[in-house]
């Protein structure tokens, strides 16, 4: 286990911060992702707005429109729901440069329960024109994202975990590019798993488990939820006619939506979406929510399978 | 209060001023067929006075950093605010015709990347505030001396946003963050204290830190007195302006249903002749005049 993609890319922002003078923060009374003692590192550069989000997100644009990049961090269900009109209004319709880091994302925040878990935070950003929503994979991933967010101009929504996850990528080797999706496995053409976020790490086990019952799998990341990488979804529906989408959010409207939208229009084939299936989450240990909502390793083996008989 | 005559002479061009640009309400929302003529007439004299006098701001520089920043809370108001920043420069006066039309720059509430001198996009109630709290914070740090004026509906004060910025301006004590309530007492369904009550206003607002400044909202003299205090607080100030719902147009004012429906032809034209030769009572209303 590493860090939590919210503390790996919290973490990265302050050590950016050193020597860039270019960005500043706003915060909500929230233990978010390691940002708490940003304005005494550095002064000046921290806004406090308590426990009060819209005024946050709007001070947020108002701080953009005036020429500043600003961050803005706290639960995902906060930002993306309490604060959604000014989300939508105020930042994607100007256009403004804000990051909202929305951090406490799916089944994964376990003991917390449904309030506090943002299973729908993809639906609804993921509607609103002129924004760019990135999901990182593990720590190594999130502290590239931190980089690309820094430099980044216009409205971005950025999706972390509260829980320590697999280290997957290797720091030296690993590339983000915007819009780009990663094929991170490629055993053959017998299906293709279309993940986005932590769920990576299960999906990487399922398809091992596949090779040995002799089924070939792909893996595609994709980190860039929107714009989604059309063409890579498009290539991997002509080579393998069979799609698995995984997520850690509702199949509504999220990672699954996007890829059903793509591939029902350019090219049909078999799909299924793993994910939450119109379900709140609720209290308890994440691994057993995953089994109880048939998003664990065997599920993924178990559709690949059925899905494979379909074609 | 006495004035010399350099500032009796600054009132009588703002009042002329502001005759102009009620004209312009006018005449914009019956082009349009649509748009909101009763708050857009109750805010004109104050954002003339803005405009006009208070305001530093070149419309050669729309986007100059050390500009005075006017955020338009109550963005359904924005034919003022056009008309204001066409009188003044900011854009051709022939763009007025084209409010609410396909492809105009001049969009239903105000969109900051479409028109030149709208310093942030709204037209949902209740935010203008908390927007002007973002943009108050930030002269510091970028070493700037601007105010940023926020023009408020009393309607929008029912929105919780808007309180939720009140505590944050003064905690942070936001001193060049002036806000102004267009206090024209109604709302589209009527009587603002009878929809949901906001009295006691003053105290709402001094109980919250602010410095509260209450003022005829239709006297020029006592609009610019008040801003010109406003800048010397050291917390942030509220100008709380007693208006009139369509005021200049008789059969307008006081009138909640004016709050968004256009004037047919005959309408404008009675308006447009209130505005620049007095209201009936004043002046006999004659059909045929020429203007």
């Amino acid at each position: 286990m590493s860090l939590s993609t919210r503390m790996s890319f919290g973490k990265e922002l302050i050590e950016i911060a050193k020597t860039n003078q270019q960005f500043v923060i706003c915060s909500a009374d929230t233990k978010a992702c390691g940002l708490e003692e940003f304005g005494k590192l550095f002064s000046g550069r921290e806004f406090k707005f308590g426990i009060a989000e819209q005024n946050m997100m709007n001070a947020a644009a108002g701080l953009a429109s005036c020429g500043k990049k600003v961050f803005v961090a706290t639960f995902a269900v906060f930002a993306t729901m309490r604060a959604c009109e000014q989300v939508r209004t105020f930042i994607c319709y100007p256009k403004l440069n804000v990051t909202i880091i929305g951090t406490h994302t799916g089944l994964q925040v376990g003991s917390d329960g449904a309030t506090h878990m943002a299973i729908e935070d993809v639906s609804i950003m993921r509607v609103f024109p002129n924004i760019t929503i990135l999901q990182p994979s593990d720590a190594v991933s999130a502290q590239k994202m931190a980089h690309i967010a820094v430099d980044f101009n216009g409205p971005l929504y950025i999706r972390l975990h509260r829980n320590p996850s697999p280290d997957i990528h290797n720091s030296s080797t690993y590339h983000i590019e915007l819009g780009k999706a990663n094929v991170i496995r490629d055993y053959g053409n017998d299906v293709t798993f279309i993940v986005s976020g932590i769920m990576l790490g299960k999906v990487l086990e399922a398809v091992e488990k596949l090779l040995k019952l002799n089924i070939r799998a792909k893996v595609l990341e994709i980190h860039t939820i929107k714009p989604i990488d059309k063409e890579a979804l498009i290539k991997a529906a002509q080579e393998t006619r069979a799609i698995i989408t995984v997520e850690d959010h509702t199949i509504m409207g999220g990672l699954g939506s996007a890829v059903s939208e793509v591939l029902s229009e350019q090219c049909p084939v078999w799909m299924k979406r793993i994910g939450i299936q119109d379900a709140f989450g609720e209290s308890g240990d994440a691994e057993k929510l995953y089994i109880k909502h048939k998003m664990a390793v065997d599920d993924m083996v178990k559709a690949a399978i059925e899905i494979i008989n379909k074609k | 209060m006495l004035l010399n005559q350099a500032a009796n002479d600054t009132v009588s061009f703002l009042e002329q001023k502001a005759a102009d640009i009620r004209k312009d309400i006018i005449n914009m929302i019956h082009h349009a067929g649509a748009g909101h003529p009763g708050g857009a007439l109750s805010a004109a004299d104050i954002i003339t006075a803005l405009y006009f006098h208070v305001m530093n701001i070149d419309p050669k520089n729309p986007k100059d950093e050390g500009r005075d920043r006017f955020v338009l809370s109550k963005g359904h108001a924005c034919p003022a605010l056009y008309a204001a920043l066409a009188e003044r420069g900011f854009f051709r006066m022939e763009h007025l015709e084209t409010l609410r039309q396909n492809d105009s720059i001049l969009q239903g509430h105000p969109d900051m990347n479409k028109t030149p001198g709208i310093d942030i996009t709204t037209g949902s109630l209740g935010n203008g505030l908390s927007i002007g709290v973002g943009m108050a914070m930030l002269a510091s740090i970028l070493d700037k001396e601007y105010n940023v004026y926020v023009l408020m509906g009393d309607g929008e004060l029912q929105e919780g946003s808007i309180w939720e910025a009140a505590m944050a301006a003064s905690h942070h004590r936001l001193k060049n963050l002036i806000a102004i309530v267009d206090y024209n007492g109604l709302q589209i369904n009527g009587w603002v204290n009878d929809e949901l009550r906001i009295e006691p206003l003053e105290e709402k607002w001094k109980a919250f830190g602010w410095q509260v400044i209450r003022i005829d909202g239709h006297s020029m003299q006592e609009i610019i007195h008040a801003f010109s205090i406003s800048k010397k607080m050291c917390c942030p100030t509220v100008i709380i302006a007693d208006t009139v719902k369509g005021k200049g147009v008789s059969f307008m004012e006081n009138v909640a249903e004016w709050h968004g429906k256009a004037p047919n032809a005959e309408q404008a034209k009675k308006a447009v002749f209130e505005i620049l030769h007095g209201g009936e009572n004043n002046v006999a209303f004659n059909k045929n005049v020429v203007w």
